[in-house]
């Protein structure tokens, strides 16, 4: 299919803006991924994908800026042994990150370009992969694109968590980052991910997981206000493996978080959750494509959003089952909590199954604070404003639950509890 | 403790009295019962009272310790002493029962500008009184009322009102639903309250609760309105002769 004109120059212009990195091991996938975005073309306000979210602020050739934060930025996973790694508007930073030796993990920089790496066979493939049946442009950018990111092969249990942290100090900051992470057959990792990153910030992640191996992911995207994201986590799940994500989203004016599975090996267990807290000039979306190629896998997608103040939410959600994905168990829920009548959230829910013997569900509700729980706790003396709050935490912990380590669910808890509270004033 | 006068009440958004006069004192150290037909309003007075949205007094006065308490926020009111065992509790998912008990009892002794009690003064006691009335563990960990069965969601009623020590009871309808057994555990958690300070508002339908709880008064309401007050002796009468003949009195 022919690209529009203006696509074509918009796609052009943004091109234009970008130079291609130095990528050795990864330049034939950067060529690649530079042809597919020019045949794709950059997501326009016609895609049917892009119905809901407005993709000009983060296709335009120069980002909109963004100012930083005037708080400080807490360390969100600060209070747990981990293995720190800084980037500074997407530069990495030796100095505030942890010397990359772990056992049981080997970390390489995107940016250390050698010849030859083993991320070449992960490395724009699984992003690729991806991009059939719906395109993922902005995906295929990042690969051509990306200045730096890490490479992570997981081929024990390491002792700590990794942490991926994006601090944000220009208020014009446009940043590429892509990651690879590689997990080898009984290997099992914890990927951390916090701070707002950019002014402008597009991330792909590409994750493949070896039969029996498993990969936790909690993710905070920062408190800057005004910052842009769009990010993309590709994972392929092997046999009997286990991929398991969490994102809060509490502030930005812009977010498209896109997550892409494909369930290749029998039993392997897919979940997917995500909380935000939408105010004002918020606008969030939560894009999920789960193919099921595989026996009797598992997949859930959980997602809630508390929105007021006129603030959007949006999802998109599909369980694709294959014709011999027979046994399959899926699961899909999005639900909002509108705090105020300005306030909406737009969904899209979809099945579509060729197997005949499955479980698939899904739902999507919107509602305000459930009058009668607020008057229960009312009259036992819990003062309105906090009882709000409680049904607001109640009311996401179904997401939140879907991390598996329960002082990581308190932390996400607390922090929606601070939000909460600095909004009651 | 408690005096309603001539309270009149009708919903906000519809065009009707359900309250048309109601006077009512219970004083310190008491137990009233209110008995009633369906729809008599028992449980719009005890909402009224007890602050819930949607009602609108167009007339008459409540006074918890001679203290208005109509214009009063609901947490206000719970803070001054007041308390409703709820005829249907509410469930809240996502909600720990445990955290939800502690969250109030912590606002109530805030308000009152008492020390608030920590994590394991509030687990020591809770623990002890929940195993008075045979509520296990795992009923404190599991969320608000979510699967709990009729007499254990009453049984949380009473658990709750242990805990905050509340110095007006009302209890709604609390024996509906039960077995004999765990109604016999509802009112010894009742008894075990009952002192000099404290009155208790009961609302029932039968008889039978009030052979556990005894009352010093009786009042029949019907149509909006309390139509008779006696002695216990008033109870018996309408558990055999029902209140046909009572509203033809009034
Ligand atoms: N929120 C409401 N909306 C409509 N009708 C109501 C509402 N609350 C109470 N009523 C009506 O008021 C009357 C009294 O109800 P209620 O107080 O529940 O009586 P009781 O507890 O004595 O059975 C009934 O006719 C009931 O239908
Ligand atoms: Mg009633």
């Amino acid at each position: 299919m022919a690209v529009a004109q203006v696509k074509t120059d918009a796609t052009e212009a943004r091109i234009a803006a970008l130079t291609l990195p130095a990528g050795g091991w990864s330049d034939a996938a950067r060529q690649d991924a530079l042809a597919r975005v020019r045949q794709m073309g950059l997501p326009g306000s016609r895609d049917e994908y892009w119905k809901y979210t407005k993709p000009q602020s983060l296709v335009s050739a120069e980002p909109l800026p963004a100012a930083l934060f005037d708080g400080e930025e807490e360390d969100m996973f600060g209070a747990r042994d981990r293995l720190k790694i800084v980037f500074v508007d997407g530069v990495f930073d030796a100095e505030a990150s942890d010397d990359l030796s772990l056992e049981g993990v080997s970390i390489a920089r995107l940016a250390d370009v050698a010849d030859i790496h083993w991320a070449k066979d992960i490395y724009g493939v699984l992003e690729t992969n991806g991009q059939d049946p719906v395109e993922r442009p902005l995906a295929a950018l990042n690969t051509a694109f990306a200045s730096d990111g890490v490479l992570i092969h997981v081929t024990g249990k390491p002792s700590k968590p990794i942490n991926l942290i994006y601090s944000h100090a220009s208020e014009t900051s446009d940043v590429m980052l892509h990651h690879v992470i590689k997990v080898d057959a009984d290997a099992e990792v914890t990927i951390l991910e916090n701070g707002p990153a950019a002014a402008r910030f597009n991330k792909v992640m590409e994750v493949d997981i070896a039969d029996t191996g498993a990969l936790h992911h909690v993710r905070t995207q920062g408190r800057d206000h005004e910052r842009r994201a769009a990010t993309h986590t590709f994972a392929r799940l092997g046999k009997e493996s286990t991929f398991k994500s969490f994102t809060l989203t509490a502030n930005g004016v812009m977010t498209r978080n896109e997550c892409v599975i494909e369930l290749t090996g029998d039993d392997a267990v897919a979940h997917v959750a995500g909380a935000c807290m939408g105010d004002g000039d918020f606008h969030h979306d939560d894009t999920v494509f789960i193919t099921h190629d595989a026996v009797n896998c598992e997949s859930r997608q959980v997602f809630k959003k508390v929105l007021r103040n006129g603030a959007t939410g949006v999802f998109q959600g599909k369980i694709l089952v294959k014709p011999d994905a027979q046994k399959t168990d899926g699961y899909q829920i999005s639900q909002s909590l509108l705090l105020d009548d300005d306030s909406q959230f737009l969904a899209k829910p979809e099945l579509e199954i060729y197997a005949d013997d499955v479980a698939c569900s899904h739902g999507s509700t919107s509602g305000a604070i459930d009058e009668d729980g607020l008057f229960y706790l009312r009259a036992r003396g819990v003062p309105r404003g906090i009882a709000e709050d409680l049904l607001t935490i109640a009311f996401i912990a179904e997401a939140v639950q879907e991390i598996e380590d329960e002082d990581l669910q308190e932390e996400i808890n607390g922090r929606v509890a601070g939000w909460l509270a600095r909004r009651r004033g | 403790m408690l005096e309603i006068k001539n309270l009149h009440v009708k919903l906000e958004d519809e065009d009707k009295q359900i309250l048309k006069g109601v006077d009512l004192t219970v004083e310190s150290g008491k137990v009233h019962a209110i008995m009633g037909p369906n729809g008599s309003g028992k449980s719009t007075l005890s909402y009224v009272l007890s602050g819930k949205d949607g009602y609108e007094v167009t007339e008459g006065t409540a006074a918890l310790e001679g203290e208005e308490i109509l214009e009063m926020e609901a947490e206000e009111r719970a803070a001054a002493g007041l308390f409703l065992a709820f005829q249907y509790p509410v469930e809240i998912p996502g909600v720990g029962n445990m955290t939800f008990l502690r969250t109030a009892v912590n606002a109530q002794r805030k308000a009152r500008g008492e020390e608030e009690m920590t994590s394991a003064e509030f687990l020591k006691v809770i623990r002890a009184k929940a195993k008075d009335l045979k509520i296990d563990a795992d009923m404190l960990k599991r969320p608000v009322n979510v699967g709990f069965s009729g007499g254990e969601k009453k049984r949380n009623e009473i658990l709750q009102m242990a805990m905050l020590e509340p110095k007006m009871c009302i209890l709604d309808e609390t024996d509906s639903g039960l077995d004999v057994d765990a109604m016999k555990l509802v009112a010894d958690g009742v008894n075990a309250l009952r002192d000099a300070g404290r009155s208790f508002l009961v609302i029932t339908h039968y008889q039978r609760l009030l052979d556990h709880i005894k009352p010093d008064v009786v009042h029949i309401m019907a149509n909006g309105r309390i139509i008779k007050t006696g002695g216990p002796e008033l109870a018996l009468e309408v558990e055999t002769q029902g209140y046909a003949h009572l509203l033809e009195e009034a």
